[in-house]
């Protein structure tokens, strides 16, 4: 149905300025000019997502004009969302590749406005959080672990590729909470950031940092190789294929889910019928068998959330963030 | 074996026909930019960049088309030495003692021969070493933790900045500016951003792609304008070669430059231009029985022409395995193996063995494709330097804007070009050394995080940066290197004193 209707607009819009055709009142994916913004530079992980959904959207006949993606880089996303915010609010061609990082830079109020000034569309598949150690350390659970640190919070250094504050960091001390260690404890954690969780899991494996908290994706090869130990996974359940054997935090009694998921929002005065037709179009990107490939190859788990579950999502996991964030003194 | 094996692999990813063409393009463009006075090496990648970004290359092709352009940069630096008593790049300086009286003496084919032959011994040599020594190194990089790669990089720095070869306080100077500039943009290790005054666009931080094209191309359009050079300057014509190839290899000569050039270049911080300077003076000291060096001998263009090559080869190794450059141009070479989201480091050897595996098969065939380009076609090269600069400075400026300009798409990167040609013109007429700039924006960054993360582990007990024996090896060299310089500048303030004195 959507395809025929957005069939039907995008002749409509051809056939008015292209200018009108966003006023069009049409159930349309998007205008005729699909446009896909990755907040980062080309080769990004944003830029990444943007690529493969556009490039799946054309391949599905979502669209039918090629889905052009546009780079704006920028301070972690905050660029990106204040041109959107601020001239594209109701720019029914576009949307926008965000992720649990620019959620975290919105929870720590580093975007130029709050959750609510866009409409969140969906998510597609996340990452999942990991806690590591080395083969040979002395941690065999999750409870080893968050025992030590409650025991002497400055006494292990643990790392991951977030700064201080940064999402890595943060769901390590979403998993502290639950462990029982007191907020004031918290600030005292020796935290070393690393450009990514290769490095970090590389400098772990020389000795140089204990505990590395980070996604599973880029370090997946070391737990396939046995030389480092995944204490828990931070996900909703088991994790499928060869991570099964990997123990989820829940069932080691922390409840903490901690997904890096990728996504997308678009321009806070898009129409509930393009917002719609928009989730509809993404919905079947993510029932795409190009996109569980997409998703297997990047290590990514294929999870769905979208609309108004989306936006309840969204809105509780910001005030997670920010609550601890200011427990820590990240902001105030 | 494993070695062997690995090294089939990537020369079946250098065979490509896509990175043959690019190789071979590499090292014709690195030896006209090598030719070209005014554009040395660190020049003509930073401007080649934007190019390889818009190409659309895969990062192996991107990072061979730089590394032959590299390679044929350090090729072609001689051809203006021995021609016009004018050095290409500043590593090209001592090859202008012997190569010009060659040149007068009529022997200015034999000397550009001799020099392109000595070039590949030392650069195929430097690329065994570096096949045979990296990824052993790699595994040892397991070892350096934060408080190591401090050191690391500070030594790097004060090196590479070459206070052994310039006024410590200007060397000084420029170091700290270039540290001061990398310090702007969001604060890797808090995620708070620092002097931005607000602006989203220095938010990432100043690109050293856009520094280096200003304090470097700008600049030197800037200077040309001042100057108006036109006209091309006089050249000793080329003429035939006087003695068959087979005598000019100076086969002694080129192994012993080569080893010292490439011990020099693997040393991160020591680069090309000292290796040069210490090729020739080994050599000298070694064979200039006779008093013939600096009055043509061929062996004073052999020397250092095989301890740059070997030396540029050599630099790769820490860049590539430590991801800490050896060299001005391996730094800008690494910045933009991270932008094409390529890490350098210990992890790159396991998990992207065709992109270092392609790029080392990649050199030995670019140093066969640069004495085959070299031999026959140097009187096209010497011809280059014929061409007026009132056509040529333009060119690199129209070439600085589009490349600038691709990198982003944004005209505020122009402006800050724009911004740095006119300070780095400015810093030159102040004879402040340009390279420690570029050097402190793209070390500054690292060694900033490594002290951080050093401070983090320790819980900010700041002897825990001297804790390590290797860390405190560092240390200490660094410590000599400054304490030489200062010395050599005493004495040269104390001989310039008795000279005045003696007046």
């Amino acid at each position: 149905m959507e395809i025929i209707a957005g069939r039907r607009a995008l002749a409509a819009g051809m056939l008015g300025l292209a200018g009108l055709a966003g006023a069009r009142p049409a159930a349309a994916f998007v205008g005729p000019r699909p446009e896909c913004l990755a907040p980062s530079a080309p080769g990004g992980g944003w830029d990444f997502t943007c690529r493969t959904v556009g490039r799946l959207m054309q391949e599905l006949k979502v669209v039918s004009q090629p889905v052009q993606v546009s780079n704006m880089p920028g301070a972690v996303g905050a660029v990106a969302f204040a041109n959107v915010t601020s001239r594209r609010a109701a720019d029914n061609n576009l949307f926008v590749a965000t992720s649990t990082v620019g959620l975290t830079q919105i929870a720590q109020r580093r975007y130029p406005g709050d959750v609510d000034r866009v409409r969140w569309l969906a998510m597609l598949g996340a990452d999942t959080g990991v806690i590591l150690v080395r083969a040979d350390s002395r941690f065999k659970t999750l409870g080893d672990f968050l025992d030590a640190l409650k025991a002497d919070p400055g006494g292990i250094v643990t790392g991951g590729s977030s700064s201080l504050g940064g999402y890595d960091h943060l769901r390590l001390l979403l998993l502290a909470q639950k462990a029982g260690i007191p907020s004031a404890d918290l600030k005292r954690f020796r935290w070393i950031h690393y450009d990514g969780g290769g490095p970090a899991v590389t400098q772990m494996l020389g000795g140089h940092v204990e505990v590395v908290s980070t996604d599973l994706a880029e370090i997946a090869g070391f737990v396939e190789a046995g030389q480092i130990r995944v204490l828990g996974a931070m996900a909703e359940a088991r994790l499928a294929g060869s991570f099964a054997n990997i123990p989820t935090a829940r069932e080691q009694g922390y409840d903490v889910v901690g997904l890096n998921w990728r996504g997308f929002y678009t321009g806070g005065r898009v129409s509930d019928e393009h917002y719609n037709a928009m989730i509809a179009g993404l919905k079947q990107v993510y029932d795409s068998e190009g996109w569980k490939e997409a998703a297997r190859r990047s290590g990514l788990q294929p999870i769905w959330r979208s609309g108004p579950d989306f936006e309840r999502f969204v809105a509780n996991m910001v005030t997670e963030l920010r609550s601890l964030s200011q427990d820590i003194g990240i902001i105030s | 074996m494993d070695i062997l094996f690995s090294l089939a692999h990537g020369f079946a990813v250098a065979t490509q026909p896509v990175n043959l063409l690019v190789a071979f393009i590499g090292c014709f463009v690195g030896t006209v930019i090598g030719a070209l006075p005014g554009i040395g090496p660190v020049n003509g990648i930073a401007i080649l960049i934007p190019l390889a970004f818009s190409l659309d290359l895969s990062p192996v092709s991107a990072l061979i088309l730089l590394t032959s352009v590299y390679y044929g940069s350090m090729f072609g630096g001689r051809i203006a030495s021995i021609l016009l008593n004018i050095p290409g790049d500043s590593s090209a300086v001592v090859t202008c003692i012997d190569g010009f009286p060659m040149a007068k003496q009529g022997r200015a084919a034999d000397a550009l021969a001799i020099s392109a032959i000595s070039s590949f011994v030392g650069g195929t040599l430097a690329t065994v070493g570096l096949t045979v020594l990296a990824p052993t190194l790699a595994m040892a990089a397991i070892h350096f933790g934060p408080r190591e790669y401090f050191a690391l990089y500070v030594m790097a720095i004060v090196i590479v900045g070459g206070i052994a070869t310039g006024n410590p306080a200007k060397t000084l100077a420029a170091g700290l500016l270039g540290l001061a500039i990398g310090t702007v943009g969001i604060d890797p290790a808090t995620g708070i951003p620092r002097f931005t005054f607000g602006a989203y666009e220095l938010y990432e931080g100043i690109d050293f792609v856009i520094v280096a094209i200003g304090l470097f191309a700008i600049s030197e359009f800037l200077i040309y304008i001042e100057q108006r050079r036109t006209g091309p300057i006089e050249q000793v014509p080329v003429g035939r070669r006087t003695t068959a190839l087979r005598q000019l290899t100076y086969p002694a000569t080129s192994l012993r430059a080569s080893l010292l050039g490439f011990v020099i270049g693997v040393l991160p911080g020591a680069g090309a231009t000292l290796a040069s300077f210490m090729g020739y003076a080994l050599e000298k000291r070694v064979s200039d029985k006779d008093g013939t060096f600096g009055k043509g001998d061929p062996r004073g263009v052999a020397a250092p022409e095989a301890a740059d090559n070997a030396a540029a080869g050599g630099s790769l190794v820490p860049m590539l395995t430590l991801g800490v450059p050896g060299s001005g141009t391996t730094a800008i070479m690494l910045g933009m193996l991270v932008t094409l989201n390529v890490q350098p480091g210990p992890l790159l050897f396991q998990q992207q063995p065709d992109i270092v595996w392609g790029l080392v098969a990649a050199l030995y065939v670019s140093n066969v494709i640069l004495l085959i380009l070299n031999i026959p076609l140097v009187g096209l090269f010497a011809k280059l330097l014929t061409v007026p600069s009132h056509y040529l400075m333009p060119g690199v400026v129209t070439v600085s804007f589009l490349g600038v300009y691709s990198v982003n798409q944004n005209s505020f990167d122009l402006l800050l070009m724009v911004g740095f040609g006119v300070f780095g013109y400015l810093l030159r007429k102040l004879s402040i050394p340009l390279v420690p700039v570029v050097l402190g924006i793209i070390l500054g960054t690292p060694m900033e995080q490594s002290l951080r993360r050093a401070m983090a582990a320790s819980g900010g007990d700041i002897w825990t940066l001297v804790e390590s024996p290797l860390a405190l090896l560092l240390h200490a060299i660094t410590a000599c290197v400054i304490l030489v310089a200062i010395l050599r500048e005493a004495g040269r303030r104390r001989n310039a004193a008795a000279v005045e004195r003696g007046a």
